[in-house]
């Protein structure tokens, strides 16, 4: 039976992508343009445009229904675009893959509401987002390398969870969840995070501790943050897009946004 | 060996396999029929039947208390398995049936001059052998291809799974699908030649259940602790991260259920020279309800549960059905009432509790 899921596998140009080391020869890793998604009638995304250069971190913001979780579902395959192109380094176009794919092809996602695995334990849960052959057949005979084993162990201390390997993800506290969470993306060793309010929920000790974490990050990685907590944007951000109505309102450093004329009536005007 | 169970675990599947292949064995062929101590055809056969529904439950625990899809069809994997296995006990009665002829009885009384198609090579041990495999994991794997990659979950999926076993269960009714109609196969004589009501006989195929029960509890036991286990609880916790991890769910799932499938299938051939007859009714939605049951009232996602569920359920029934025929129905529908309310975790939610 594994053999036929496997052999459907290939078919289907899986595994395929990730081999191939992603193109990013422009310095540009996410690139969409004209992005527009609509909903009976009305447009989530408005020929929305956004580029993310390799190892930037960058911030959106936008009020309520701004369009920023849908543009998150559009670059990970779980919502389609109506038109426009989504690419991700320069080859691959996001809107021939799946989800599973797109993952695979570096792309890591974490979802407003922390889901984790709440039955394994932390150990195990980031066992299972590593980076590795996840058909299936390769999965039912796969065992650890201590290296790999090191790897988890190093991703635990970076996320402080490393006195809690077998304790079962369930009983963390939410600002664990949310960090194991940002562990399992890390595992994935994605190019680009996108990472949907990963400091709802979280103490302010919680709070500044992602934040160190994430600027620990940028450089080697890609970060896309959504976030409404402000201050804590205010303490990463180097550069901000604004989103309203499903388009990018303005683009520059924080203190370029505050003061943009049109950011202050839709934030201030309502 | 010591990843699948710890010391304690392997003492206790060698006491239960001792006690299945010796003691058994030995108390019913050597001891007298007085003796306090002789094991009657009757207890034989009833054992090496729950030890059937017991393979079955572990099959439908892999798919239900593991990946969190629960299947209302399972019992049809179960009774193709069993009709393929028929079709080969039909062949083998030879010209013995009521009619004297090369035909089984029921094709002579419907006034058939030649096989159908259907039954090429059933005569052949092999043939019907794989049979029993590729049917069920057949069905399974093109009915869970499309069910699945639409993305059918939940009660869905357990209605359709629902639909799929009434369905064939009103087609093998029919006298022209040619296996028998409402009647099925049963009369049996013989299995690869020997005599299928010897006690010899029933004792060999009540240890070759035993073995693949033992068999399947340890391929069980090794999946679901091997990292294609966690992804398949992972995929019932939490099936959109794990999509977002890079496993493609849909194959994940399709293996295990048509893994199942062929457990449940290879359960049937095991149960129905046992049982001495395979019809229709066993594809009836309210015996695939039935399974589910069994896995919930042992325990979901423990494989000692399932096994231990299948057998209390089971031994109760054929209690009860003797005692007070007309109320096993309730008692059953009480029973999952109940197992729902108070015991979600099972029987062995209870054991684990206590100790």
């Amino acid at each position: 039976m594994t053999d036929n899921a496997n052999a459907s596998n290939e078919s289907g140009g899986f595994g395929h992508i990730a081999t191939e080391e992603l193109d990013t020869t422009h310095g540009v890793v996410l690139y969409l343009e004209d992005i527009s998604v609509s909903f009976d009638g009305f447009k989530a995304l408005n020929r929305l445009s956004l580029s993310i250069d390799v190892g930037e971190l960058r911030c959106v913001i936008g009020p309520n229904g701004a369009g920023k979780t849908t543009m998150m579902d559009v670059i990970t395959g779980k919502t389609r675009a109506d038109e426009g192109t989504a690419f991700f380094g320069q080859s691959i176009d996001l809107a021939r893959f799946s989800e599973a794919e797109i993952a695979h092809a570096g792309i890591g996602r974490k979802f407003q509401k922390p889901t984790i695995f709440e039955h394994h334990s932390v150990f195990e849960n980031l066992e299972l987002a590593m980076k590795a052959d996840k058909r299936v057949r390769k999965t039912l005979f796969s065992a650890l390398s201590s290296s790999q084993r090191d790897r988890i162990a190093e991703t635990m201390k970076q996320i402080r969870l490393n006195d809690s390997a077998d304790r079962v993800a369930g009983l963390l506290s939410h600002g664990q969840k949310q960090w194991l969470e940002i562990g399992m993306l890390l595992m994935q060793e994605p190019k680009l995070l996108l990472l949907d309010e990963p400091v709802a929920g979280m103490s302010d000790e919680e709070t500044e501790r992602t934040g160190e974490l994430f600027l620990s990050l940028a450089g080697k990685h890609s970060l896309v943050v959504v976030e409404h907590d402000m201050a804590f944007v205010e303490k990463i951000a180097r550069k901000i897009t604004v989103l309203h109505e499903g388009s990018v309102l303005a683009e520059g450093s924080m203190s370029q946004v505050q003061n943009d004329p049109k950011v202050i009536e839709v934030y201030l005007g309502r | 060996m010591s990843r699948l169970y710890g010391p304690k675990g392997w003492t206790l599947i060698g006491v239960l396999s001792f006690i299945v292949f010796v003691v058994f064995p030995v108390l019913s062929l050597k001891t007298s029929p007085d003796s306090s101590f002789h094991l009657s055809q009757y207890w034989v056969t009833l054992i090496g039947k729950v030890m059937c529904y017991a393979i079955v439950a572990i099959a439908m625990d892999l798919v239900w208390g593991y990946t969190g899809i629960l299947s209302l069809g399972h019992g049809l994997f179960f009774a193709l398995g069993g009709y393929a296995m028929g079709m080969y006990l039909m062949r083998q009665i030879g010209r013995e049936g009521q009619y004297q002829s090369d035909l089984p009885d029921f094709m002579v009384f419907l006034d058939w001059k030649e096989l159908p198609l259907a039954w090429w090579n059933s005569d052949q041990f092999w043939w019907c052998a794989l049979l029993v495999v590729l049917v069920p994991g057949l069905l399974a794997l093109v009915f869970g291809f499309f069910a699945f990659r639409s993305r059918v979950k939940g009660v869905y999926f357990s209605i359709i799974t629902q639909a799929l076993t009434f369905a064939a269960m009103l087609l093998f009714f029919r006298n022209a699908t040619g296996f028998g109609g409402n009647n099925g196969f049963t009369d049996f004589k013989r299995i690869l030649g020997l005599p299928i009501t010897t006690s010899e006989t029933r004792i060999m195929l009540f240890v070759q259940t035993g073995i693949f029960l033992i068999g399947t509890l340890l391929l069980a036991r090794w999946i679901v602790t091997s990292k294609f286990g966690r992804v398949l609880t992972a995929i019932r916790d939490a099936e959109t991260r794990v999509a977002f991890c890079g496993y493609n769910t849909v194959h994940y799932k399709l293996a295990i259920f048509t893994l199942s499938a062929v457990i449940c299938g290879i359960a049937g051939a095991l149960y129905v020279p046992q049982v001495g007859i395979i019809n229709p009714s066993e594809m009836s939605p309210a015996n695939s309800i039935e399974i589910a049951i069994w896995v919930a009232v042992g325990g979901r996602g423990t494989l000692t549960g399932a096994i231990l569920g299948a057998g209390l359920v089971n031994f109760g029934k054929s209690y009860f059905t003797q005692a007070f025929p007309e109320y096993w129905l309730y008692a059953l529908g009480l029973i999952f009432i109940l197992v729902t309310l108070f015991l979600p975790q099972g029987v062995m939610g209870l054991l684990k509790k206590k100790t």
